[in-house]
């Protein structure tokens, strides 16, 4: 016996773990399931076990005050050996984390993993990718810069719409009556204690029962799950065919680990560290905030709800989403395991796919808000006012000066809110162009208060001149008619 | 099993019984000045504490007919704050001492909305809320007009009523602002 080995049995005497341990790594899985489609949920786990590592080194250097928090990520960023490495490596496994969790809830929703006996596991599931998004939340508010300083004002605006208990509410969410000191210790002790410690609890279950229940078979288009038969099925699956998990399956799951570390170290290095963006001092009102990238989706849907079902959707709508989550394995926790023979869920989560993809697309650019610099960021092209009149130059002015461009694109620059305008005068009339100036409407403000006469009349006679020269002027026929009338052309009774 | 053993047990169930139910009454002892700790941030409450009155500056600071941002510090202040306490406004001085005072948040979301004074509006960079000089809602997805301040005069300068972050369900002052569309 070599000395190593009897260190080994001296602390086996006493542990008694090699048993379980061994019983754990054999234990046999079907032999299609040692597949690359199983490699998520471990690489998940790395990632966590990465993300704390990471963070507890950040810890040594972070101070989680409001005053503090902003200078000490300067000072991991510029002044610590290898702090931004560290910062970027952290925030880069934040989203791989994010992702990787997300693709292993649509492999397992796909492969019917999450049906009998199953359940229990996917519920655990669905909490900890609730707490993932969490930690990506609150991770998000540590690096108080003003994206985090305004994103805790959405986050208690949201709150407040709670109906009866909503000013408590913001005030336990802050801390306090303010976003302040209070208010990033309470989200440090979420994003550093409380959520963690959740984790490591709920993942060790997570893990417990993949062993336990054993690890998803491969779906077969025909192989039903039915809750009589379901155990005997598998047990005669596993160890008529199966093969044990170390070394069957456990390379791929290693293999791919490594990659995706490699991959989280490999944009840390190239991408650095996210922010921190402005300083969180509040009166800098010249700040456009924006959240991180897995939260994009959401800065969208906030943009393009309908104000009137907005406090409801905001509140009802994830305990729908939630609740459709944790039912899901009792409304279809037996029957057809292969997306092959379950189209309903292969549409339904495409549809979410791209519907959430297409908000993010949508969210990179913000079409909805006006931007803030347009009317004084790039002047009105030239081919707009060559050879125009006097009058419908002084217009043009008229058209930056008063920030018709923040919301309006003209000549390709400007803001998405409203209509691009280079094309205007072929959709409006003239009495129509003065009616939208005054009046505005369709989501413009009336400017009637804010333009004299003079004003107007200049800026409609250049709004008339933006149309591509061989396309004639938008035409109210009405007044052709009407003019056709009194020129003799048509006779009275003839309209 | 002896009728003294089948005591014997009985005793020890209730001695377990006893040891559960004075652990239960510790915790719920401990509960008390953990919730109260816990919940302190709202029983400092929504009914005034926050709140104070508080000096923007002096008139002239404000000319007539025009819309400044101007900075105050948070009545509440606490260790670690830093310059999260300092709290821009924007200060609408209508006439005289004809004043509206806007919170800096948006009535949508919170984000700090900026003035601009050529078009009279004030516009928001988050989801695109839009409002009018006196605040009243323009466009976008806010579901009413800006948070106003309440204001009084006094030798010669400008108060507010301050001291919370106002959103739909906490209001900028004690009493909200009299002049100006309520949206």
């Amino acid at each position: 016996m070599s000395r190593l080995e009897k260190i080994g049995d001296w602390f086996e005497r006493r542990l008694q773990i090699g048993g379980v341990v061994r019983e754990a790594m054999t234990h046999p899985i079907p032999r299609k399931s040692a597949s690359w489609w199983y490699v998520f949920g471990s690489a998940a786990l790395t990632l966590f076990i990465l993300q704390v590592f990471t963070g507890i080194m950040l810890a040594l250097i972070y101070i989680p005050s409001a005053a503090e928090a902003w200078n000490s990520l300067q000072y991991l960023n510029h002044d610590v050996t290898l702090g931004w490495f560290l910062r970027a490596v952290h925030g880069w496994g934040s989203n791989f984390m994010v992702a990787v969790v997300l693709i292993h809830l649509c492999q397992v929703f796909l492969f019917g993993a999450y049906k009998f006996p199953r359940e229990l596991t996917w519920i655990i599931g669905v909490f900890l990718l609730l707490m993932t998004l969490g930690m990506a939340f609150t991770g998000q508010v540590l690096r108080f810069d003003q994206d985090a300083y305004w994103g805790l004002g959405i986050g208690a605006s949201i709150t407040s719409r709670v109906p009866f208990i909503g000013a408590y509410a913001v005030h336990m969410l802050l801390g306090g009556p303010i976003i302040a000191g209070a208010t990033l210790s309470r989200f440090f002790a979420l994003h550093v204690f409380l959520i963690p410690g959740l984790l490591i609890a709920l993942v060790s279950l997570h893990l417990l029962l993949v062993l336990k229940l054993g690890i998803n078979e491969w779906p077969m288009p025909g192989r039903v799950v039915r809750r009589a038969t379901y155990v005997k099925e598998y047990e005669e699956l596993t160890h008529k065919d199966g093969v044990p998990f170390v070394p069957a399956a456990i390379w791929k799951d290693m293999f791919f680990s490594a990659a995706i570390v490699v991959s989280v170290m490999v944009c840390a290095w190239y991408f650095g560290p996210f922010g921190p963006t402005g300083y969180p001092d509040p009166t800098i009102v010249q700040t456009i905030p924006k959240p991180d990238f897995f939260f994009l989706w959401l800065y969208a849907m906030l943009a393009l709800l309908p104000p009137e079902m907005e406090t409801a959707a905001l509140l009802i709508g994830p305990v729908v989403v939630i609740g459709l989550l944790i039912l899901l394995p009792f409304v279809s926790g037996e029957g057809e395991k292969s997306w092959r023979k379950r189209p309903v869920a292969v549409v339904t989560l495409l549809l979410i796919a791209v519907a959430l993809g297409t908000f993010t697309k949508l969210a990179t650019y913000s079409p909805w808000s006006p931007v803030m610099n347009g009317w004084s960021g790039d002047p009105v092209p030239v081919e707009f006012l060559n050879g125009r009149s006097p009058l419908e130059r002084q217009g043009a002015l008229v058209f930056q000066v008063k920030q018709c461009r923040n919301c309006h694109e003209i000549g390709g620059s400007g803001g998405k809110r409203g209509p691009d305008l280079d094309r205007v005068a072929t959709r409006l009339t003239h009495d129509q162009l003065v009616r939208q100036v005054i009046q505005g409407g369709g989501n413009m403000p009336a400017y009637g208060k804010n333009l004299n006469p003079a004003e107007v009349t200049a800026l409609v006679s250049f709004l008339e001149t933006l149309r591509p020269a061989n396309q004639p002027p938008a035409r109210d026929a009405s007044q052709a008619v009407l003019t056709q009338e009194e020129q003799g052309h048509l006779p009275a009774n003839g309209r | 099993m002896s009728d003294q053993e089948k005591n014997e047990i009985s005793r020890r169930d209730m001695f377990t019984k006893i040891g559960i139910v004075l652990n239960g009454l510790a915790v719920a002892v401990l509960a008390v000045p953990v919730v109260g700790y816990l919940i302190s941030p709202i029983l400092g409450g929504d009914r005034g504490q926050y709140k104070r009155w508080i000096t923007l500056g002096e008139l002239d600071e404000f000319p007539e007919g025009q819309t400044r941002l101007a900075k105050f510090r948070n009545p509440i202040s606490r260790v670690g704050d830093g310059e999260t306490d300092d709290t821009p406004c924007w200060v609408r001085r209508i006439q005289g001492e004809q004043f509206q005072v806007f919170a800096i948040n948006c009535a949508h979301l919170g984000c700090p909305v900026r003035w601009f004074a050529q078009s009279g509006l004030f516009m928001c960079p988050c989801h695109g809320g839009v409002y009018y000089q006196d605040g009243s809602r323009a466009s976008g997805p806010p579901p009413r007009g800006l948070f106003e301040y309440q204001y009084k005069v006094e030798g010669g300068k400008l108060l507010i009523e301050a001291g919370q972050l106002p959103t739909l369900s906490t209001t900028a002052s004690l009493h909200e602002g009299k002049t100006g569309c309520q949206g």
